[in-house]
């Protein structure tokens, strides 16, 4: 392990999510545990029926009406996770400096959904543009599910929202644990949340790119490494945490839910589309080096896998490279339970594999009947959940369009 | 449309830009913004739901005349003479 001092140990206190197939981590945990998926038939705009991993959670738990109203899905569900995050976090939240608290929210896109919605609704009208809202440009604004965040919670530290295609969840763990450790904020709310069924354009572009998943049965439609993959299920969710350093967590007997002890991002300079398991297995190597650990010292794999022809096989190569000699190592896949998630997917994936430190399982990866011989990878936990001795490191595997990686590391915490 | 059919008109726009508040009560001759929680934003959605439902233009010098029910219904009232209620 490198050694880094308690300052700039950083720690996951608190834990919010919004997923297809769960309000909250231990309603999320059992599910991935029983193997119950998230997706349903699912209608949008223009487009034939499809499917989607579509949210339960009341949104009326922390906002008014007219607040859903005004903001965006995307607001809606940042705002929703940050709440259930600071809640299950301990933290005293009147007493906290709101000045020192940072909002880090990752997205895969943002705007679509409400540009499309005013397009359609002036179509109704001749395409007169004086019936355009007035609310677009505050709802379209790439910052808007983290401001809404602050809004909610009267945060006044910084928010900002970091565009990483679907690499985003991790980013956003990334940049609160930098922030946190450049001092600029004592409490960091981050991590990805996806609004994105909710624009026909991902379904439709998708489907173009012969890249949208389809079955008759939703719950066996995203199939990550099987033979009979045939694309991607788009799906809405968040992730937030609430991170802090070491010293404050312990100073005030916060339950620890992880530390945060490796991260890296890097690009893969090749395609706007097509992932590289070069830059991929790089991306790894960078993140175990960055902790000190070796590829060994992994308990679980949360693979990025998304069922798309070339990008399960290429992150099959990454995982083959790093992981040749690790064959205790169990690897999974959450997207198989709720699709994909966008810029929530690496959040929602990493929260969903936490509780491992606790119960020692490694959720599955489900409607893997046919392993596809071109990404073989025997560590994959097929179907059914797998008991391990003991847990002690996760890597999250988040990867995105146009070449971006990122891995996050996350160890059980032990002082 | 008779001024009571306005009145529902401005009732029903309401409800849905302010959603979590209760009508029942509402005076007519206060001003909306004393007795509801009402920002500028969603004056403006007044005013697009108008424009919307009605292709009524209200120019911005205007909007003084829609400060309480009452002397909204008066300054549409000529306006939606020839209309229809729903």
């Amino acid at each position: 392990m490198t050694s880094v001092p308690d300052e700039d140990r950083i720690v996951i206190t608190g834990i919010g999510l919004a997923a297809p197939n769960g309000d909250n981590l231990g309603e999320y945990r059992a599910a991935l545990l029983e193997g119950r998926s998230g997706v349903v038939p699912f209608e949008t705009r223009y487009m034939p029926p499809t499917i989607a991993g579509v949210c339960n959670f009341d949104a009326l738990k922390y906002q008014k009406r007219k607040e859903i109203r005004r903001g965006t899905r995307a607001g809606s569900i940042a705002t929703y996770c940050a709440h259930e995050a600071v809640a299950s976090s301990g933290l005293e939240w009147p007493a906290v400096r709101k000045d020192r608290v940072g909002v880090y929210v990752g997205i895969t896109e943002h705007g679509n959904v409400e540009t499309e919605n005013e397009i359609f609704e002036i179509s109704q009208f001749d395409y007169d543009t004086k019936v355009w809202s007035h609310h677009h440009n505050p709802r379209t604004v790439a910052n808007n599910p983290a401001g809404e965040v602050t809004l909610s919670l009267g945060v006044t530290g910084p928010h900002v929202c970091i565009g990483a295609a679907c690499a985003a969840g991790n980013a956003g763990f990334i940049h609160g644990l930098q922030m946190l450790r450049l001092r600029e904020v004592d409490l960091a709310i981050c991590g990805g949340v996806s609004e994105s069924i909710h624009t026909f354009g991902i379904f439709a572009s998708f489907q173009s790119q012969g890249a949208l998943a389809r079955n008759d049965d939703p719950q066996k439609a995203c199939r990550p490494f099987d033979v009979n993959r045939n694309g991607i299920v788009v799906a809405e969710g968040g992730g937030l945490v609430t991170l802090e350093r070491l010293p404050s967590a312990l100073a005030r007997g916060a339950t620890i839910h992880g530390e945060i002890v490796g991260y890296a991002m890097n690009s893969d300079a090749t395609d706007f589309v097509l992932p590289d398991a070069n830059r991929q297995s790089e991306c790894i190597q960078l993140a175990l080096d960055r902790a000190g650990l070796r590829a060994s010292d992994i308990d679980i794999v949360s693979s990025h896998a998304t069922a798309t022809e070339q990008g399960d096989v290429e992150e099959a190569k990454a995982l083959g490279r790093v992981f040749a000699d690790c064959p205790d190592v169990a690897i999974n896949n959450t997207k198989s339970f709720i699709g994909h998630a966008m810029g929530a997917a690496g959040a929602l994936e990493l929260l969903g594999n936490l509780p491992a430190f606790g119960d020692g399982w490694a959720h599955a990866t489900i409607n893997l009947d046919d392993p596809d011989p071109e990404c073989p990878l025997p560590q994959l936990v097929a179907n059914e959940p797998r008991r391990l001795d003991d847990v002690r490191v996760l890597l999250n595997n988040s990867f995105g369009m146009l070449g971006i990686n990122s891995v996050v590391i996350v160890r059980k915490f032990e002082d | 449309m008779s001024p009571g059919d306005i009145r529902q008109v401005i009732v029903n726009i309401l409800e849905r830009i302010a959603p979590d508040e209760d009508l029942t009560d509402l005076d007519d001759s206060v001003a909306f913004r004393e007795q509801m929680e009402l920002d500028s934003m969603d004056f403006l959605d007044i005013v697009m739901e108008l424009r919307k439902q009605y292709r009524i233009q209200i120019p911005e010098e205007d909007y003084e005349h829609l400060v309480t029910m009452d002397s909204t219904v008066s300054y549409l009232e000529p306006k939606l003479a020839d209309v229809q209620p729903a």
